[in-house]
């Protein structure tokens, strides 16, 4: 038991990205950079923060009315001749995919970035199952080379200094040993992608919104690859959460100008593509995933989590993020929304999370949809522990504490002790199991607290209890 | 106008110097203040670790305590905003008595510019100080604009320390970082809030502060302890303390 949480957990992740602190440093200013691109961006606009209410709105309509929506969604997109396959279950949506590509006879497919197929784990699958994917976003491209997960929804590889991807490079593609120009690598990677794109008959995609209106789905990227792979394969897989849904293509006005400025401080994202129909010859499916979803629109204190439109403003400005890096959150959507949403997959698993966070509130002020991620972080703490999710000695340091502050006497009498033994012993909390102290001084333990103090000065105001 | 006096547990046992000013202050600004002696803790520490259903006997007795006064007035963003927000009772009129003392309980600053109206304040501090902007205080009562947001700037605190006679406040590379204090987060989660508590230290530094300042004695107790720890002269004080100073 005790291993596996040493093995899991996110403090003890964070301890080992702290082991070398100048890249900490590196990785707390790449992204606080972003942050402030989104604040300039934010800036330019004065109806910044009614733009968020209206997209909170509106979301929070899609969340009252989501069966009927999806039921919209459906219908349209089968009008149009797009295929809709409903999910529960990771392994029902990576199955479902699967089966669409054994069908056409495929072994070779390229995939542009999407998140939901990271949370089902597509690509192990596939690949037990015989089938090449190949990821097409350049810094998907370069996590998957090093065969590790994205640290981050919108910036995949982050984490990576352009030297060790210069190194990945010439190691899987054969560029020069040394050169690590982003200009070089990248083009590099164009080259090496390009082949792939032409030979691939199946394009799988994530999806950021769907249009319930007229059944179309919009895919953001920066660099066209998702596009390119479309238009190229006979088969488009898109793979979607089934919150995605917003009513109609107007709303597109509020989401997509949010998305790109929340997300990396851009006015919108180089290609906002819009897929109604299959272009003649083509087959088009949409799989549309539960995973939980519907359970968490039951749950009133974490519902709003669903309004998520995967920006990743939160991890850039979260300073927890900033200094632990994605990885340590040990799912596939790191940072504070991460956070909120794993203990809803599985409590056990990610019960460390909620508690990988100073409750700052930042996250909650950046969310383009204003999700109180923070006063969620602090309702699962409490889920949690209820649950029986907590270390044992940790529930029995509380207790003592709770019996502690509540009594008056109990408090003066501990503390005037305690004060005692920290002037008279200080070698009992000064040594290296002391986690306050192993890189901090304790404070001084003062003769007088306050109450002895106003007993002495104030005596006159003795009327009072 | 009766004013109650909440001391936090920890300014109570460590930094009794930190209550003694906020006392001293209001009385000095015409405010008559009471001490309820018997008060011990709001149960923010239970309750941020995910054991708030501890709390039950910290509500009952901080409603017991505070409930006869017009105002309560505490200098602590934290501990202020855990009431506001948390402050619960079984049964419907106790009930009614914890939300009428969430609506009464200030913090120190907003309590002196938006309930006192301070304009002037007979205090001396001829120092360089860095504000440190707890995130509890800020984000949670507001007592300062936030840099996520678009909208207008100001802040409480600031405001107050700029009556000081010599006090020249610097600027900060980052105006509103966490510091990495966290409440159990300070232990739990060590290697971070050390880390944090190391960035936010060296921004104060590097702007050539003398002493570090804020509203919440628990995030600086978090900077003088990484302070002391590198050997600098660079001290903390709350601000009650700089806002008392003579």
């Amino acid at each position: 038991m005790k291993k596996d949480f040493t093995l899991s957990n996110h403090s003890e992740r964070a301890k080992e990205f702290n082991q070398d602190e100048p890249r900490v440093d590196w990785h707390d200013k790449t992204l606080w950079f972003i942050r402030e691109k989104r604040d300039k961006a934010a800036n330019q606009y004065s109806e910044w923060e009614e733009l968020r209410e209206i997209a909170s709105r509106i979301k929070a309509n899609v969340l009252d009315h989501l069966g009927d929506y999806l039921l919209e969604f459906e219908k349209h997109a089968t009008d149009n001749g797009i295929s809709i396959h409903w999910a529960s279950t990771p392994e029902e949506h990576n199955r479902i995919v699967l089966d669409i590509i054994k069908r056409h006879g495929e072994t070779k497919i390229v995939k542009s970035k999407s998140m939901l197929t990271e949370e089902c784990h597509l690509n192990a699958y596939l690949s037990q199952h015989g089938i090449d994917v190949v990821d097409t976003d350049l810094g998907e491209r370069i996590v998957q080379l090093a065969n590790e997960p994205p640290s981050h929804i919108v910036l995949p590889c982050i984490h990576k200094k352009k030297e060790e991807i210069g190194a990945l490079f010439h190691q899987h593609l054969g560029t020069p040993e040394g050169n690590a120009d982003p200009v070089f690598l990248a083009n590099s990677a164009r080259l090496h992608l390009r082949d792939r794109f032409m030979t691939s008959r199946v394009a799988i995609t994530g999806v950021n919104f769907a249009v319930a209106e007229t059944g179309e789905i919009v895919i953001c990227t920066n660099e066209g690859n998702a596009d390119l792979g479309v238009q190229l394969a006979d088969v488009h897989i898109a793979c979607m959460g089934i919150e995605k849904i917003i009513p109609h293509r107007k709303h597109l006005g509020v989401f997509l100008r949010l998305l790109a400025r929340s997300a990396t401080g851009q006015p919108i994202t180089t290609y906002s593509s819009h897929f109604r129909k299959p272009r003649a010859g083509q087959a088009m499916h949409i799989v549309l995933l539960d995973n939980g979803r519907s359970e968490r629109l039951h749950q009133e204190d974490f519902r709003s989590a669903l309004k998520c439109i995967r920006c990743g403003a939160c991890m850039n400005t979260c300073p927890v993020y900033r200094r632990s890096g994605g990885h340590s959150y040990h799912h596939a959507i790191a940072g504070p929304i991460g956070s909120i949403l794993a203990p809803g997959l599985d409590m056990k698993k990610y019960s460390d999370l909620p508690f990988a966070s100073t409750l700052c509130g930042s996250c909650s002020n950046v969310c383009p949809v204003k999700i109180d991620i923070h006063n969620q972080l602090y309702k699962w703490r409490q889920v949690l522990v209820k649950a029986g999710h907590v270390e044992p000695t940790k529930e029995v340091g509380m207790n003592a504490l709770a019996m502690v502050l509540s009594s008056s006497l109990l408090f003066s009498w501990t503390g005037k002790t305690a004060r005692w033994m920290m002037r008279k012993f200080p070698g009992l909390i000064r040594h290296k199991y002391n986690l306050w102290y192993t890189q901090r001084e304790m404070p001084e333990a003062p003769e007088h607290s306050f109450k002895s103090w106003y007993k002495q000065n104030r005596s006159s105001h003795e009327q009072q209890k | 106008m009766k004013v109650a006096l909440f001391v936090p547990c920890y300014i109570d046992q460590f930094y009794p110097n930190v209550a003694v000013a906020t006392l001293e202050l209001l009385e000095k600004l015409r405010v008559e203040v009471v001490f309820p002696r018997g008060q011990t803790c709001c149960g923010q520490p239970m309750a941020n670790a995910g054991f708030e259903h501890l709390t039950k006997k910290n509500a009952s007795k901080f409603i017991e305590d505070f409930n006869n006064c017009d105002y309560i007035v505490s200098p602590s963003g934290s501990c202020v905003l855990h009431v506001k927000e948390h402050l619960h009772a079984d049964g419907p009129e106790t009930m009614e008595t914890a939300v009428g003392i969430r609506k009464k309980i200030f913090e120190l600053t907003e309590f002196l510019t938006d309930v006192v109206g301070v304009k002037s304040l007979p205090a001396k501090f001829s120092h360089k100080v860095g504000l440190h902007q707890s995130c509890h205080g800020q984000r949670g009562l507001h007592l300062s604009q936030m840099s996520e947001l678009v909208a207008p700037n100001f802040s409480k605190p600031a405001q107050l320390l700029k009556l000081v006679e010599g006090l020249e406040l610097v600027n900060l590379d980052r105006s509103d970082e966490c510091c990495g204090f966290g409440g159990t987060f300070c232990v739990s989660e060590e290697a971070i809030s050390v880390k944090m508590g190391k960035d936010r230290v060296r921004d104060h530094l590097q702007h050539d502060a003398e002493f570090i300042t804020g509203n919440d004695m628990s995030c600086l107790m978090h900077l003088e302890g990484i302070l002391r720890r590198q050997g600098s002269d660079v001290k903390v004080m709350h601000i009650a303390e700089i806002l008392n100073s003579q």
